[in-house]
């Protein structure tokens, strides 16, 4: 069924009868062309690119819990194109240029909303770094402007432009990026690659890989055996986990990463605004309430929740360069796990078992990455060949040298 | 999280600093021959294990020792916390 304006009315004059569920609930068959592991964001992204931009029907994304019950659901919905490495920014560009048509195309109401995103800087080294990733994102084709104070102020006029240690002195401005409904993404993309014949399964946990000499014939599951060509793993904070049935070592941490909305308020916060330098980005929900985050805690993990002393970090963060948020009370606090990578940047690659491809390694920039990341994988597991985009993601890429580190801090993951 | 520090008594782990894997303590011999492939396993690769885990914990807003702290990861139960010096010279290391 197609959702319009027009099928809303004869539905709400026939009594709103005529709805049928958004997607099937299939049995597994024996055997697929593509099996993809893991039904969140990035896995039904994949999904949906490979049949609808390759042709390719005969797929089943396998989801141990429900779908969307991941990360694309528990992130803080924004999107943006604000990287410098040439590995990175035109990746990210894609995506925003996927997000920007993206609801057309899935014929899904997904909220997007660019509402603009602003990165506060203190300091004159600060916004020369800025003006150089500005530069870098104009290079890629992405929109950047560097704003001085009086430009933030024009903004946001509430935040405390005085303060002691990190005064305001300006930001980079990214108008086209914003917030999504992240769950309505898993649910538009499920929509659209089940209505295009993908199988998607859920309550189907994958607890082993058929591996026969170096070649990836398919996957145990707690639903019995099924056989593929191809396989591949989309589950990013588990990757570690999944990737260790095919006996491989990824170079990524398991870390938390929390996230808090407040009661629902007048609006007061225009757009995304990140105080890197604080530990603190927020940004304000259709419904009012405050969505914000901070650093992730910085110690491995696979529980979905977090400790104290971050929390309070985050909250001094909000408190120093926005105290009007002080009175503000918290509804909600959750964590997510990640892949936190070697270098902070993301793999989409084969495997050196053949058949057995790997996305993960998102770190904390999965969200806004979805279209792009199943549009690169989807090209990657239909032609065999990286996406032009996509061409530095390799799970190599550290033992040849050509690490993709936008923060330059090395190997050290919870720092990236 | 509350560490118990083997000196110190219980103390709140926002006072340390996290490393990693305890299984960096064994830093690879740069003179062997595949010395390139072992450093680059032992920099980048993690078994990033779901379940209990050995790590690296540095008493940086303390007595600055590194911690091996035996740590659940699925639920942050610390089970076991000896000091790193005791548990590299165990293993044969000099200091």
């Amino acid at each position: 069924m197609r959702y319009s304006a027009l099928q809303i009315i004869k539905q709400g004059l026939t009594g709103n009868k005529g709805w049928t569920p958004a997607w099937r609930e299939p049995e597994p068959k024996a055997d697929y062309d593509i099996i993809i592991i893991g039904a969140g964001g990035h896995g039904l992204a994949t999904a949906y690119y490979l049949a609808k931009e390759h042709g390719i029907t005969n797929v089943a994304v396998l989801e141990k819990g429900w779908l969307g019950s991941g990360n694309i659901g528990r992130n803080t919905t924004i999107i943006r194109s604000n990287y410098m490495l040439p590995g990175n920014e035109p990746f990210y560009e894609l995506s925003m240029k996927l997000w920007e048509g993206l609801e057309q195309d899935f014929n899904y109401n997904a909220m997007i909303s660019q509402r603009g995103i602003l990165n506060l800087c203190h300091s004159d080294p600060q916004r020369d770094a800025f003006a150089r990733r500005g530069n870098a994102m104009l290079m890629a084709g992405a929109d950047a402007v560097l704003l001085d104070e009086d430009g933030v102020r024009k903004l946001c006029p509430d935040l405390d432009f005085t303060n002691a240690r990190f005064p305001i002195k300006g930001g980079l401005w990214q108008k086209r990026g914003g917030t999504v409904r992240h769950d309505a993404v898993a649910w538009g993309y499920a929509r659209g690659a089940d209505e295009r014949g993908v199988d998607i399964i859920q309550n189907c946990e994958v607890v082993g890989m058929q591996i026969d000499n170096g070649v990836c014939t398919g996957v145990e599951t707690t639903r019995g055996k099924i056989g593929a060509k191809k396989v591949a793993v989309c589950v990013a904070g588990s990757s570690s986990r999944v990737m260790s049935m095919a006996g491989m070592r990824l170079p990524i941490e398991s870390h938390v990463l929390q996230a808090f909305v407040s009661e629902g308020l007048k609006p007061t916060i225009p757009g995304v605004i990140t105080f890197g330098a604080g530990h603190f980005y927020i940004s304000q929900s259709d419904k009012g309430g405050l969505v914000f985050g901070g650093d992730i805690d910085g110690y491995n993990t696979y529980a979905q929740r977090g400790n104290l002393p971050t929390v309070e970090d985050v909250c001094e963060g909000g408190m120093a360069i926005m105290p009007h948020i002080g009175r503000a009370r918290l509804l909600r606090m959750w964590g997510g796990v990640m892949d936190m990578s070697m270098d902070g940047s993301p793999f989409i690659d084969k495997t050196d078992i053949s058949g057995l491809f790997f996305n993960g390694g998102w770190c904390y920039g999965g969200f806004k990455a979805t279209p792009a990341s199943g549009w690169c994988y989807a090209h990657l597991l239909a032609t065999g060949s990286p996406h032009e985009t996509a061409t530095e993601l390799k799970l190599n890429r550290f033992k040849r040298g050509r690490m993709i580190d936008e923060k330059g801090v090395g190997a050290q993951p919870n720092l990236h | 999280m509350i560490i118990n520090h083997p000196l110190l008594g219980p103390r709140d782990a926002a006072e340390f600093v996290y490393l990693g894997d305890a299984s960096l303590i064994n830093r690879p011999d740069s003179a062997t021959s595949n010395a390139a492939e072992q450093f680059y396993e032992y920099l980048y690769l993690r078994d990033n294990v779901a379940g209990e885990m050995r790590e690296l914990w540095y008493h940086e807003q303390g007595d600055r020792s590194w911690l091996v702290v035996t740590r659940n990861t699925l639920t942050h139960e610390i089970s076991n916390v000896e000091l790193a010096r005791d548990v590299a010279r165990a293993q044969g290391r000099n200091r």
